[in-house]
């Protein structure tokens, strides 16, 4: 296999039918995009800026480094999507920001998440709540746990709103009513009255959603929003999402191991892998031109209908063990492309496009010779 | 920062193993179980307590030149001293010597209801969980009305019958003490039935019996094993307040229950040691059971670790 | 939630028959006459006594008699004594003893709750390990040790509170305290541990995701989830504070049914064991059945099968 195929071979990835990439060509070279996206992105004002976060949990067992210098922003309007396996340190992201994280055992080090300018961790308790629920909201993995299964539905729903907002009672419900009538759900005001076992886990997902928004926050952060549904709910709840954030501008960040799902939502894609952000870029670049092994891997590695030849590729191994991560690239040891040099430095990161950067080793000059040269004939 | 050398830049050879190569090493169940439970001191310090508690109630009666039941009125009431260490009861018998033999009379009674409910329980709970459907719900119902009876009233009535000794209180206190046995059984069996070595076994069409044996009983031994280091302080604990109502073990033997009753009218008059002892050993007792079955408990259950 | 309390009831009825029968045939089956003590050597009034007990009649008329006693109340008299009936001991013994076992009962929740909850929240904080020391220490204690130990420290020693009997609070303190101590200490075991795995359930996280106060939190998300495995487990504390009664009413000298209940063992009156075991039983049943419809009410999941599943 020479250069030029490897190239090809790079290129050659996973679409979904999404939404805004109907259909590709694939005739050896790279897929076409056929439509043109419906969702404007607002603007770019930044609304989050992480920079550098690392977060760690001392343990029975040592020290965990479940996040390890985590860099992203967030424009107003956008969905960025945050993808990779499970014990990533992805959900250990989304907690931080939303100050989630108990310390000890955890520990936050960063030189700063500020959201609209703030930093969120040099906030106190008291101040970070004014944030949380208001500002900032989240939706989380399992709709069957995330409700309080002896509070009913309409009191979940409505402290939020009564604590910050300082509604009345009447005022309050009201509210509560808007917002599963947004969500989608029938007959609101008797449903208000119920408990969480008296709902379906499509329905329950919906009123977690509507418990998020009902203090209209900027951001909202979905942890795995539907990984615990059916694949019918699914597509219910990610449509869902789009008509929200259509309707009320929401920035959102959406945590998931689920490609079918970032094709169908994200403006912008993070990849990430034992704690770190190895590739990040908008959804066009991270699906046609994804060049970090790892997230060539990710793709080749899901069921796709359009390209009946392509072989479903499981990625071998498993990734690095968190109390001792290697000093190199911690994708080195399962990585096709490995070089003496991943294990020893960790790559610094490649900008490639104003959207797209990726940490990996390949990026460099003399790895691209090797290329060439046509070193990696697997 | 390290120098980034030209000749680094080469495709790196590998086997396939190293990729699956385990970072961390894995204990055993048991072995961990073990390990986790050495790092508890408080549950360490029961144990070992216990473990001399047990050689004391074996060789203490025998070394002490005092008898347990021969009267010696002109020492009665003697406070501790040299010759008796612990001091002597209304009759002149030695505390000392009566507080081994009342810890015999507890770690027995203690053990064998521990046993008993342990055993009656495994097979109840086995069967009932592991047939499941009708037979199951058969015998809950039983349990469930067992377990509605007020046990120690039972436990007084069974006494009241048979008279008290050491043989009847051990059936009395197992009649229907093994009830909370067989519904932990049962559940764990419910719990480890389901999961799918076991179907996997099932399939290969291997016997009930060995099924239990084999697979059931191993994995759900965890929360039976606490069971049953809870069992024995409760037991020890019936016995003592069955002879403290005069319905244990039967003067002129010793048991920690009839020794505290037995000093009860002579707390008044300052002769603290008659108390002091069997019940500062009922307590020490209770306690090394106690925090050794929540030392086994952490230990056993890996969720509980931290 | 009707079929619930439906289910329970029978259930209830259920039990206080096996326990009536099996008192009455346990009773019977002790080998003679109750009636051979002693002093009734005459054989008439042997005869007569029998008479009047209805020890004559056959066992199955016998046992009829006693069922139908029992539904309407009446245990008939004491043997020892039989001027007296069970009914009037029982009239004389059941309010103080239930004094008692309230608040006993009252004192191990509250201060049982609150220790376990501060507790938890404090995990691995000092407060935590110094509430779960006393803890266990209280566990292990049995009630009728530390009564003697707090007469022999508090009353005798040291003069502060009086030493026996049940004439005014001061009088109170020292017996609820022996009796109390033990469930507080599981109550308050049992709620740090409940309290720790609700604290790490999702809906936690998501109401502290939703900026609400930490107190509410605690009082309105955690505690009432804490508060089940509580409940379920109020049927054995129930149990325990009735039995304990038995040997507290001995040690401070209280005229409570445990006082008689326990002279009746000791004097071998039958009638008077049967009758205060009946009642006893029926009491505590009635409680757990009381303490299953509170749980009804706390969970609003629970309807008809759902504590099949329980372990």
């Amino acid at each position: 296999m020479t250069g030029k195929h490897i190239t090809d071979e790079l290129t050659r990835t996973l679409v979904e039918d999404g939404a805004d990439i109907d259909s590709i060509e694939h005739d050896g070279k790279r897929g076409k995009i056929v439509s043109p996206k419906k969702k404007q992105k607002n603007s770019a004002e930044k609304i989050l800026e992480v920079e550098d976060l690392q977060v760690t949990f001392s343990t029975y067992g040592g020290t965990v480094q479940a996040v390890r210098g985590v860099t992203f922003d967030l424009y107003k309007g956008e969905t960025l999507a945050i993808v990779g396996e499970s014990g990533c340190g992805k959900s250990v992201t989304s907690n931080a920001i939303m100050g989630l994280i108990p310390q000890p055992p955890g520990k936050i080090t960063t030189k700063g998440v500020h959201f609209k300018g703030r930093d969120l961790t040099k906030l106190s308790k008291k101040e970070m709540r004014k944030i949380q629920g208001v500002d900032i909201s989240m939706i989380f993995q399992d709709p069957m746990t995330a409700l309080n299964p002896t509070l009913t539905i309409g009191e979940q729903l409505m402290e939020g709103v009564k604590q910050h907002m300082k509604l009345s009672g009447a005022e309050a419900k009201k509210r509560a009513i808007d917002m599963l009538d947004l969500v989608g759900i029938p007959n609101p005001e008797e449903r208000l009255k119920q408990y969480a076992h008296q709902f379906s886990g499509g329905m329950r997902q919906r009123i977690v959603i509507a418990i998020a928004l009902i203090c209209e926050p900027e951001l909202l952060i979905a942890d795995e929003p539907t990984t615990a549904l059916d694949v019918t709910i699914q597509a219910q709840i990610l449509e869902l999402f789009e008509e929200i954030q259509l309707k009320t501008g929401v920035s959102i960040i959406l945590i998931t191991h689920d490609l079918g799902v970032v094709a169908k939502i994200a403006d912008r894609i993070a990849v990430m892998y034992a704690g770190k952000i190895i590739e990040t870029g908008d959804k066009r670049e991270i699906f046609y031109t994804p060049q970090h092994p790892y997230t060539q891997g990710l793709l080749k590695s899901v069921p796709r209908l359009d390209l009946k030849e392509a072989e479903l590729k499981p990625i071998d191994g498993t990734p690095p063990d968190l109390f001792s991560p290697p000093q190199g690239c911690p994708f080195a040891a399962r990585c096709p492309y490995a070089m003496e040099v991943c294990g020893n430095v960790h790559p610094d990161t490649t900008q490639l496009t104003d959207s797209h950067r990726v940490e990996c080793w390949l990026q460099d000059p003399r790895a691209k010779e090797l290329i060439e040269q046509g070193a990696f004939a697997h | 920062m390290t120098q980034v050398r030209d000749e680094w830049f080469r495709p790196l050879e590998k086997d396939g193993d190293e990729k699956e190569a385990v970072v961390r090493p894995s204990l055993s169940y048991w072995k961990d179980a073990w390990r986790r439970l050495k790092k508890n001191k408080l549950a360490m310090t029961g144990l070992v307590f216990l473990v001399l508690l047990a050689v004391m109630a074996i060789f203490g009666p025998i070394f002490s030149p005092h008898s347990v039941t021969q009267q010696d009125l002109p020492n009665q009431n003697l406070a501790p001293s040299a010759e008796h260490w612990f001091g002597t009861d209304e009759a002149g018998r030695d505390v000392f010597t009566r507080t081994w033999y009342g810890a015999r009379i507890s770690l027995f009674v203690g053990l064998m209801a521990a046993l008993i409910d342990f055993t009656i329980g495994i097979i109840y709970g086995g069967i009932a969980g592991y047939k499941g459907g009708r037979t199951d719900s058969l015998m809950m119902r039983v349990v469930e009305i067992l377990y509605g009876l007020p046990y120690l009233l039972v436990v007084i009535l069974l006494l009241v019958v048979m008279g008290p000794s050491l043989t009847t209180i051990i059936i009395a206190l197992t009649i229907t003490g093994w009830v909370g046995m067989a519904r932990i059984v049962r559940g764990q069996v419910l719990q480890v039935k389901n999961y799918e070595f076991v179907t996997a076994s099932k399939s290969f069409g291997a016997k009930t019996s060995r099924i239990i044996r084999k697979n059931l009983i191993p994995n759900a031994m965890g929360p039976i094993i606490v069971q049953v280091t809870l069992t024995v302080p409760s037991a020890i604990f019936a016995e003592a307040f069955l002879s403290f109502l005069g319905l244990g073990i039967q003067a002129p033997f010793a048991s920690w229950g009839v020794m505290a009753n037995d000093a009860l009218p002579v707390i008044i008059s300052g002769d603290w040691w008659r108390l002091f002892f069997p019940a500062l050993f009922i307590s020490l007792t209770m306690f090394a059971f106690n925090v050794l079955g929540d030392g086994l408990q952490d230990a056993l259950d890996p969720k509980m670790r931290g | 939630m009707a079929k619930y309390i439906i289910k329970r009831f029978l259930l209830m009825l259920v039990t206080i028959f096996i326990i009536a029968t099996l008192t009455f045939f346990l009773m019977h089956a002790v080998p003679g006459s109750p009636l051979e003590t002693e002093r009734t050597t005459n054989a008439t009034i042997q005869a007569n006594l029998e008479k009047f007990y209805k020890l004559d009649q056959p066992l199955h008329i016998q046992y009829i008699d006693y069922m139908k006693s029992i539904a309407t109340f009446d245990f008939g008299p004491s043997i020892k004594d039989p001027n007296r009936t069970v009914n009037e001991l029982l009239a004389r013994g059941f309010p103080i003893s239930f004094e008692l076992g309230i608040i006993t009962i009252l004192v191990a929740v509250i201060s049982g709750i609150l220790l376990g909850t501060f507790a938890a929240l404090r995990h691995n904080k000092l407060i935590d390990y110094a509430a779960m020391a006393f803890a266990v220490i209280g566990i292990s204690i049995p009630n009728f040790v530390l009564a003697t130990l707090l007469i022999q420290q508090l009353a005798v020693t040291w003069n502060i509170f009086p030493p026996a009997t049940w004439t005014s609070p001061m009088h109170m303190v020292l017996p609820v305290l022996a009796l109390a101590t033990g469930p507080m200490a599981i109550i308050a075991r049992l709620t740090r541990s409940s309290m720790l795995e609700v604290l790490t359930q999702d809906y936690i996280k998501m109401a502290r995701a939703k900026g609400i106060k930490p107190i509410r939190i605690v009082m309105r998300h955690a505690l009432r989830n804490a508060m089940m495995p509580i409940i379920t487990i109020m049927g054995t504390l129930l149990a325990g504070i009735l039995t304990g009664t038995f040997v507290i009413e001995k040690i401070f000298a209280i005229p409570g049914m445990g006082k008689y209940f326990v002279d009746s063992i000791n004097n071998r009156d039958y009638p008077v064991i049967m009758g205060t075991t009946v009642f006893y039983s029926s009491f505590l049943i009635f409680m757990l059945f009381l303490v299953d419809i509170v749980y009804g009410i706390l969970d609003p999941r629970i309807k008809l099968h759902k504590k099949e599943g329980d372990v």
